[in-house]
């Protein structure tokens, strides 16, 4: 192990001041040089314990083996015989926490194999260099509906056009992504990689229908009974926005995370008026919350022309829930936070601006139902931070639309859909579910495992169907 | 894309546009809406279903000129197309079964009335009337197609070009004293719903008005059309557009719409200077 190097590769960012101005991706991307440099770090276990840490169960071992001797076709190959959204995980998965927290170079005190950095290098690879092709299935009769473009449907879509079957998703928006289009920025994954994807999912014969809501154009058991599907994967998200039910939180210039980053990601807000949607992002942008939303939405108002980009947040930094990559380029970015403050009213002007948020200073109490210390006010502490935007980052919960037009479709009491974690499978037969809107608010990658699991569970559940028919 | 089948200009900033909309005809139901966009990089605008048939796939929209989406999409005609029409959207209105109803309707919410007025038609102990107002006569529009589906129709102008002289409150206020209601559902601008309320709240008749607040996606994801509403927020997209208008904060609302009235005032100079510079060139 003498000659394996301490650290990773380090990977090529935009200078923090730059990019703080810019809607560029940060990260620039391994050269062939790097990338292969890093891949020769790997030592190949016997017993890949990387893979374990993955949703998805990508062969890593395997994908940066192939890497590591330049046989770059084989190693793409590898990688979507199991993962079809390379780019996008690469990009936004959590690895310190999954693969690379699992390297086996971690126990001898060097950094782990940039796993992530290698998927993305090798997925970018591939997108520059034209496709490589995949065997064509065997076309089978079934017809499936995927309800949500987003990571967990584009996954079973996927998974069930590479097994032959005949896939419709559909999309309420007018763009497919879900999540990785409206909320997640530019910056942190271009929206060409997301349609990039899809258009290799629509070469392979899945149809996207947008401007479908679910629930309401069509209804589950429309699909079902009317429109000839023969099963339906349900991921829709978990979009509804929570608010905090403050005093002034409706007054002009509070949005809501998902409508400030629906607005600039998916709209086009920061380029207006080449675009017709508008924002307005005052010079002092106060973000509530310290998951990766907020971190997104505070990012995001520094490159859309805040003077000072704000995190309020009511916990420490110990207990937020954001990743430490994205924590470290918002610090690097400037963007300043506020801890152990809790906003307790937003104040507004006299025509109905937000001028400022009235906080109070929390200290950390007894640890509360989620394990973490609970935080408690200082009584006298309140002050007023004076902020022109304030953006609600507090987490989101499934849309109703759909459930509440699905006869028998039960949900729990955080209104998620009730799904068994292996099959996806709900209390109404043919129809599976998986991601944010079974978990409630999540990662990407787990959404895909989800995705990735149904698709396998849809399969059997049309095999046995076929198979009881052809015994009639 | 989805075609533009029919259009008829209803007055010179108004018109009406037939969509081919098959998925949306087949399940709109009265008081429901749909967000379109006209083209990429296009706005997504919420617009309220005038009229709709199912058997023919359509879906029949009024839309007024306004901003700069409206008058681009004022130039399109039959045959051409809109990028997105997603719909329908909201929950549909509960509707009587009995008892005498006032659509009121102001300006373009004429049009908005229509769908509600046809399906209480069918309903044999409804009584409706549709109070409708406008400028003036030449701007009172879909006339015809409301006043064949209720009981009476009452126009009014603010010039006395035609029917009642004065506001949709004044004749209101005389009806319900000549004839009495049960129920009043009001569709129009801000300011005339929330005058509408204050009329019917002393005599204690229940009141429905269409909120028509800042909306995005139009499913419930992005809270920008949030509505208090008896002092709870409500979506106007998926709770709504329909609350009631006694309990519905007409001043917030108010405020609320007129958050981007820089930019769209910048959008709409920008678009007539676009256009002046295309004549010029032209």
């Amino acid at each position: 192990m003498a000659m394996i190097s301490l650290k990773k590769q380090p990977m090529p960012q935009q200078e923090p001041k730059v990019r703080a101005t810019n809607f560029a991706e940060v990260p620039l991307g391994y050269t062939l040089e790097m990338a292969v440099h890093e891949a020769t770090r790997c030592l190949q276990c016997q017993d890949p314990q990387c893979e374990k840490g993955c949703p998805v169960s990508v062969p890593v071992r395997d994908f940066i083996g192939l890497l590591a001797q330049g046989r770059l076709e084989e190693s793409i190959r590898t990688m979507k015989a199991v993962n079809r959204l390379p780019a996008i995980c690469g990009r936004v998965c959590p690895q310190e926490e999954q693969c690379e927290a699992r390297c086996v170079l971690n126990r001898s005190g060097r950094q782990p194999v940039a796993i992530g950095r290698l998927e993305r290098f090798i997925a970018d690879w591939e997108r520059e260099h034209g496709w490589v092709a995949a065997d064509p299935p065997e076309r089978r009769p079934e017809r499936v509906a995927v309800i949500g473009a987003g990571p967990a449907g584009l996954t079973c879509a996927g998974d069930l056009a590479a097994m032959g079957y005949q896939v419709t998703v559909f999309e309420a928006l007018h763009a497919p992504g879900g999540v990785l289009t409206y909320g997640i920025p530019e910056f942190r994954l271009p929206k060409d990689i997301v349609y990039a994807d899809v258009a290799r999912l629509e070469a392979m014969g899945v149809e996207f229908r947008y401007n479908v809501v679910v629930g309401r154009t069509v209804t589950v058991d429309a699909l079902l009974d009317e429109l000839g599907y023969d099963a339906v994967f349900i991921g829709t998200g978990a979009g509804l926005p929570k608010f905090l039910g403050i005093p002034g939180e409706n007054l002009a210039g509070v949005y809501s995370a998902n409508e400030f980053l629906t607005r600039i990601n998916l709209m086009r807000a920061y380029r207006f008026p080449e675009y017709d949607t508008p924002v307005k992002v005052g010079k002092r942008v106060a973000v509530i919350g310290a998951g990766n939303t907020a971190m997104d939405a505070v990012r995001t108002a520094l490159r859309s022309g805040a003077e000072r980009a704000m995190i309020v947040y009511r916990r420490t930094e110990a207990e937020m829930t954001a990743r430490a990559e994205e924590y470290e380029h918002a610090l690097e970015e400037g963007v300043e936070f506020y801890w152990l403050t809790n906003p307790v009213k937003v104040l507004g002007n006299s025509e109905g601006w937000v001028k400022g948020l009235e906080c109070v200073r929390m200290e950390l109490g007894e640890p509360d139902e989620s394990g973490r210390r609970r935080p408690v006010p200082v009584p006298g502490s309140e002050f007023v931070l004076p902020c022109d935007t304030v953006i609600l980052a507090l987490g989101t919960t499934p849309n109703p639309i759909l459930i509440n037009a699905t006869p028998g479709l039960e949900t729990n009491r955080r209104g998620c859909v009730v799904a068994d974690e292996e099959t996806g499978a709900t209390s109404r037969p043919g129809v599976f579910a998986g991601g944010d809107v079974v978990t409630g608010a999540a990662t990407v990658i787990l959404a895909m495992g989800a995705g990735q699991r149904a698709a396998r569970a849809i399969h059997r559940y049309l095999d046995e169907k076929r198979q009881a028919a052809a015994a009639d | 894309m989805y075609r533009i089948l029919k259009k008829r200009q209803l007055t010179p900033v108004t018109a009406l546009y037939v969509i081919d909309a098959p998925l949306v005809a087949r399940t709109a139901r009265p008081g429901q809406f749909v967000i379109l966009r006209v083209d990429e990089g296009g706005e997504r605008i919420p617009v309220t279903i005038t009229d709709f048939d199912p058997e023919a796939g359509t879906v029949t929209i009024v839309v007024q000129q306004v901003g700069k989406t409206t008058h681009w999409l004022a130039q399109h005609g039959e045959g051409d197309t809109l990028a997105d029409f997603a719909g329908p959207l909201g929950t549909p209105v509960a509707l009587p079964d009995r008892g005498r109803v006032a659509l009121v309707g102001g300006g373009f919410g004429a049009a908005a009335i229509l769908t509600i007025a046809k399906e209480l038609a069918k309903r044999p102990e409804v009584t409706v009337d549709a109070i409708v107002g406008a400028r003036t006569a030449s701007l009172l529009i879909l006339s015809d197609e409301v006043g064949a589906v209720v009981d009476r129709f009452l126009p009014c102008t603010d010039d006395g070009s035609r029917g009642y002289h004065g506001l949709v409150t004044g004749l209101l206020e005389q009806e319900i004293a000549a004839v009495g209601y049960d129920l009043v559902m009001a569709i129009g601008p801000m300011p005339m719903m929330r005058a509408v309320a204050e009329v019917t709240r002393p005599h204690g008749i229940p009141t429905y008005a269409s909120m028509d607040p800042i909306m995005l996606d139009g499913t419930g994801m992005c809270g920008a059309c949030r509505v208090r509403v008896g002092g709870q927020n409500r979506f106007a997209c998926v709770d709504g557009p329909f609350f009631d208008a006694h309990q519905v904060d007409f001043d917030e609302v108010t405020r609320r719409n007129k958050m981007y009235r820089h930019e769209e005032r910048l959008a709409l100079e920008r678009w007539h200077q676009h256009q002046g510079s295309c004549a010029t060139v032209g």
